[in-house]
């Protein structure tokens, strides 16, 4: 329909500097992060303890990125519970959700109506387990997350550190060791898993959300998929040689207490996208096990570098700016650095000052900022423009208004399908980002050339 | 009633008492507490009984709901489609991250109007707004977002916190109004504020009438002024739907809310008459505007074709015009000879399919009737935050008990303040020519088929068995659940926001559903989920 097509507008607008004002965020609630470290445990139901709407807002958002069904339950506050107390509410919950449900565990995140009006989740799950009422085989864990403090990023770190404060235990060591990849697609776990395997590492992935929201289409329907870290695996996080913590910011804090608790150390990498990226990640691994690097990852790398050098002559020295989660932002710089991509902007809404310290050290000429916003960039595009953007959907209205491609990277991913099922990480998910990067800078150049410019020979 | 010879009475009652008995089953294997509950929300339509069911109640805690929140009625539903507004959400970042382009509300920009639906305005509050008080911060915010976007109308939306600590957002907006110069709505939609997003829809309309319609003139009133209400543009319904009243010879003033200017919302109280789509989520407003300004109302439904002819023939009978009685019927001629082939052909291809309708507060029961254009039959409907009057009609009202949610809304009753529209004599003839229409919403199941199911605020343990036990062809909801159904093999297509097609109104979009029908059910890939060496 011609109107629906229609519907550019420039809007008429003065820079300033914004205090108060966010504008098209780059960032969302730790309810949402919460639930999806949940969903990657083991038959986990994830409870979000305060107002539905949070629960309905965010099992809209993992939908939609996933295009997998999001169970999550609610407490379902109305104005009793803010007055008088959500305790009542979360018994009902919890009894409900073991009778009609039955997972085997719990992770209770808060919402913000729950943490204003100070609900004591931890002391109600400890009486309801006093009382009988939930039984030693079910497990739970509960972690304090309202949207007021931190971002999804936090939200996430902090269901992951309760997981590991709750469940792990020291016992005799195991030879493995722990990954906290952060939030990486489903594709992007099962080619990490891919990698140990053929380095021959056994590995305790903390949340492993692949096989849960990646299950194939089979006609039958099954609550909790096959997938996702076990309780015994993750008790068993305090007896590993090491934790390897994939993304700073939503992986050190749950890492950091295994330490604490433990004594496991931890290094702290940023997600293997990316040749160099992925070159810290398998020598790390060799590092830390003592296993040799085999020949069939240095293969894949060797092939790698000959894409690169096949297309390099598309995205060199091309200006990008890269936003979203903070973790995959700090890859892809990497990423770019590697390609010889000009990032002039690095942007994300998870404030950390550790984040913008290394970024910085990366491209050294770029504005690095954690509490930045949509808007901010588009103000800046104006005085200091870019060839292309990598980022996540969020972003093709700036893609739009000022002609630049959008390589599609984190989240949300809301107008593409089937991305989550495509690595991006190791060599092999380095590679398709590689295609995807020249080939779509290609598709850019053949639809704005004229007639007598478009060339067969590229 | 029709009559039916022995054999089909027979039928009749096996599958009412069949379906009787298989709601029993799914709600009895819940905890006793929640399957009493439960059973009240369930009803197999029987003709041979006083049918009531039970709705606009909390939510049991625990059970997987699809339902959302206070904030995402008001907010999400019925303002955030208003194009010029600049929305600015006071509370932590989640809320207005979730409403930010999540919802197909479609609008155009105009010249000379501000255009900021693209946008997410949030005042992303954080722990020291929470300890502190958030004022100081919304009325930065609100500055800010004056001073960079210059909009003539800023609205701010309520979320959780914001009530908790008691911050006075009237009072912030009328100093930020006294001081830029410009208007400042605002709604206390507070996510915890009633039992679903029903509650919001309610406290929008008190924002609508006491602070919007009526504000402003209409300078060039004529006899065929309409307003649209409870229509959103969802994938641009409107769109198609404006033109053929155009074509009639009525003016729209307004639409409540899709691709609407607050201009157009402020002026509404000139219109002649009120034609409303969605009745659950605004019909406040509709009844407060013909207490205040006299403007009648007329319940349509143009989703769905027998639907859309009666109700543009409802609307010719009330405006009595030989012009647009003919006018009426040259367009329906003229668009059933447009689609009948394309029609038939889908038709021949859906014919007897079985869907399940599961949205909103209105929508399950204008999608039965453009199901059955179709050549397909509902075998179980429900709403997701209707309220019984959805369900049974509006004569219901008086007997609503009210529950202890109902009384943070507040209801606003008003004396008339302009000369009505038309005399009290037209009025009482219209409603005795159009009972069920004018002024009035005869409800959901009095349409539905005996043996048919009717759930009130379905959850995913009842839709799984009921996949199960029905085997529908298609299943019709949101986003929430899409994948439930896909994974179980049945075909689905989200009713919220048309997955990423439409518009579904009027005669076209009766073909591009049917279009969307026949794609999700007859899609050759179903053929592919059983492995070839299994079959």
């Amino acid at each position: 329909m011609e109107k629906i097509a229609k519907g550019e507008s420039k809007m008429e607008c003065n820079n300033t500097e914004r205090k108060y004002l966010t504008v098209n965020p780059l960032k969302t609630c730790q309810p949402l992060g919460a639930v999806w470290a949940c969903l990657g445990i083991h038959q986990c139901m994830p409870h979000s303890h305060g107002s539905q709407g949070c629960t309905s807002y965010l099992r809209m958002q993992l939908t939609r990125h996933f295009r997998e069904f999001i169970p999550t339950t609610t407490s379902s506050f109305s104005e009793a519970q803010v007055v008088f107390g959500g305790v009542g509410n979360l018994k009902q919950a919890i009894r409900n959700i073991l009778s009609i449900y039955k997972p085997k565990v719990i992770g209770i995140s808060t919402t913000c109506s729950a943490e204003t009006i100070g609900d004591d989740v931890p002391g109600t799950i400890n009486e309801m387990r006093s009382s009988g009422e939930i039984l030693d085989d079910v497990k739970v864990f509960t972690a304090s997350t309202p949207s007021y403090v931190g971002s999804h990023v936090t939200g996430f770190s902090n269901m992951v550190k309760s997981a590991i404060e709750t469940f792990a235990k020291k016992g005799s060591p195991n030879g493995k060791i722990n990954i906290i990849p952060g939030l990486l697609s489903p594709g992007d776990l099962r080619e990490i898993k891919r990698i140990l395997k053929i380095m021959g590492i056994d590995a305790i992935i903390l949340p492993d959300i692949s096989d849960v929201l990646d299950a194939p289409m089979t006609g039958e329907i099954h609550l909790y998929q096959k997938g996702g870290t076990t309780i015994s695996e993750i008790e068993d996080m305090g007896n590993s040689i090491a934790t390897v913590v994939l993304g700073r910011e939503a992986g050190i804090d749950p890492a950091e207490s295994l330490k604490e608790m433990y004594d496991v150390p931890y290094e702290v990498l940023p997600l293997p996208i990316g040749i160099s990226n992925v070159d810290k990640f398998i020598m790390k691994l060799s590092e830390i096990t003592g296993k040799p690097i085999p020949s069939e990852l240095e293969e894949e790398r060797g092939r790698l570098v000959d894409m690169m050098l096949d297309a390099h002559a598309h995205w060199y020295n091309k200006k990008a700016a890269v936003f979203g989660d903070p973790d995959i932002v700090e890859a892809i710089v990497g990423y770019a650095n590697d390609l010889g991509i000009n990032v002039l902007y690095a942007l994300t809404g998870t404030y950390s000052s550790e984040w913008e310290k290394t970024v910085k050290s990366m491209v050294p000429d770029a504005y690095v900022s954690s509490d930045s916003d949509l808007w901010y960039l588009k103000e800046q595009l104006d005085k200091k423009p870019v060839d292309m953007l990598f980022g996540n959907s969020h972003g093709k209205y700036l893609a739009k208004e000022y002609d630049l491609p959008l390589l599609r990277v984190g989240f949300p991913i809301l107008d593409r399908a089937n991305l989550q099922h495509f690595p991006i990480v190791g060599y092999r998910g380095t590679a398709w980002l590689v295609e995807r990067t020249g080939n779509t800078l290609l598709d850019y150049k053949d639809a704005k050339s004229p007639e007598h410019l478009l060339e067969l020979i590229m | 009633m029709i009559e039916r010879n022995h054999t089909q009475d027979d039928m009749m009652e096996s599958l009412v008492e069949k379906n009787k008995k298989l709601i029993e089953d799914i709600t009895d294997s819940y905890p006793k507490k929640v399957s009493k509950e439960r059973k009240t929300h369930l009803v197999v339509i029987d003709p041979s009984e006083e049918q009531h069911i039970m709705a606009d109640v909390a939510t049991i805690p625990g059970i997987m709901t699809n339902r959302g929140c206070s904030y995402a009625g008001a907010k999400g539903v019925v303002f955030g489609p208003v194009k010029d507004i600049l929305h600015l959400t006071h509370g932590p970042i989640g809320c207005g991250y979730y409403t930010w382009n999540t919802r197909r509300n479609l609008a155009e920009p105009e010249e000379g109007y501000n255009y900021f639906i693209k946008n997410c305005f949030s005042t992303n509050m954080q722990e020291k707004d929470v300890v502190f008080g958030g004022e100081k911060k919304l009325y930065g915010a609100i500055k800010e977002a004056y001073e960079i976007f210059k909009p003539k109308v800023i609205g701010i939306y309520a979320t959780c916190p914001v009530g908790l600590i008691g911050d006075d957002i009237k009072a912030v907006a009328k100093r930020a109004e006294e001081e830029l110069g410009i208007k400042v709505i605002t709604v206390s939609c507070e996510g915890y504020k009633g039992v679903s997003q029903s509650a919001g829809h309610h406290l929008a309309s008190n924002t609508l009438i006491m602070d919007i319609v009526g504000t402003e003139e209409l300078e060039d009133p004529t006899q065929y002024d309409i307003n649209i209400f409870g229509e959103y543009n969802i994938g641009g319904d409107v769109w198609l739907v404006k033109p053929l009243l155009q074509k009639i010879g009525y003016r729209v003033v307004s639409v409540f809310t899709g691709d609407s200017k607050y201009d157009d919302l402020a002026k509404a109280h000139k219109a002649k008459l009120s034609i409303l789509m969605c009745h659950r989520s605004i019909n406040y407003t509709n009844r407060m505007m013909e207490e205040k300004f006299g403007v009648p109302w007329l319940k349509v439904n143009y989703i769905g074709i027998t639907s859309t002819i009666e109700s543009l023939r409802e609307m010719a009978k009330f405006f009595d015009d030989p012009m647009i009685y003919e006018n009426t019927e040259k367009v329906i001629e003229e668009e059933l000879k447009k689609i009948k082939p394309r029609l038939d052909y889908y038709r021949e291809r859906l014919k007897g399919k079985k869907a399940i309708l599961f949205v909103g507060g209105s929508r399950a029961h204008h999608y039965q009737d453009l199901l059955k254009d179709i050549g397909m039959e509902t075998i179980v409907a429900g709403y997701e935050f209707a309220h019984r009057d959805d369900y049974e009609g509006r004569k219901i009202i008086p007997e609503i008990k009210e529950a202890p949610h109902h009384k943070i809304l507040d209801t606003y009753h008003f004396e008339r303040v302009t000369e009505p529209v038309y005399p009290k004599e037209k009025i009482e003839e219209m409603k005795s020519k159009m009972p069920d229409h004018f002024m009035n919403y005869e409800g959901m199941m009095v349409h539905m088929e005996e043996g048919s199911i009717v759930i009130d605020d379905f959850n995913h343990h009842e839709t799984e068995e009921l996949i199960k036990a029905l085997k529908p062809d298609i299943f019709l909801s949101g986003i929430k659940d899409r994948y439930v159904f896909q994974k179980m093999g049945v075909p689905s297509r989200q009713i919220h926001s048309y997955d990423y097609s439409g518009p579904y109104s009027a005669f076209e979009g009766a073909v591009n559903f049917a279009r969307d029908m026949d794609m999700a059910i007859n899609n050759p890939i179903w053929k592919e989920v059983t492995p070839p060496w299994k079959k």
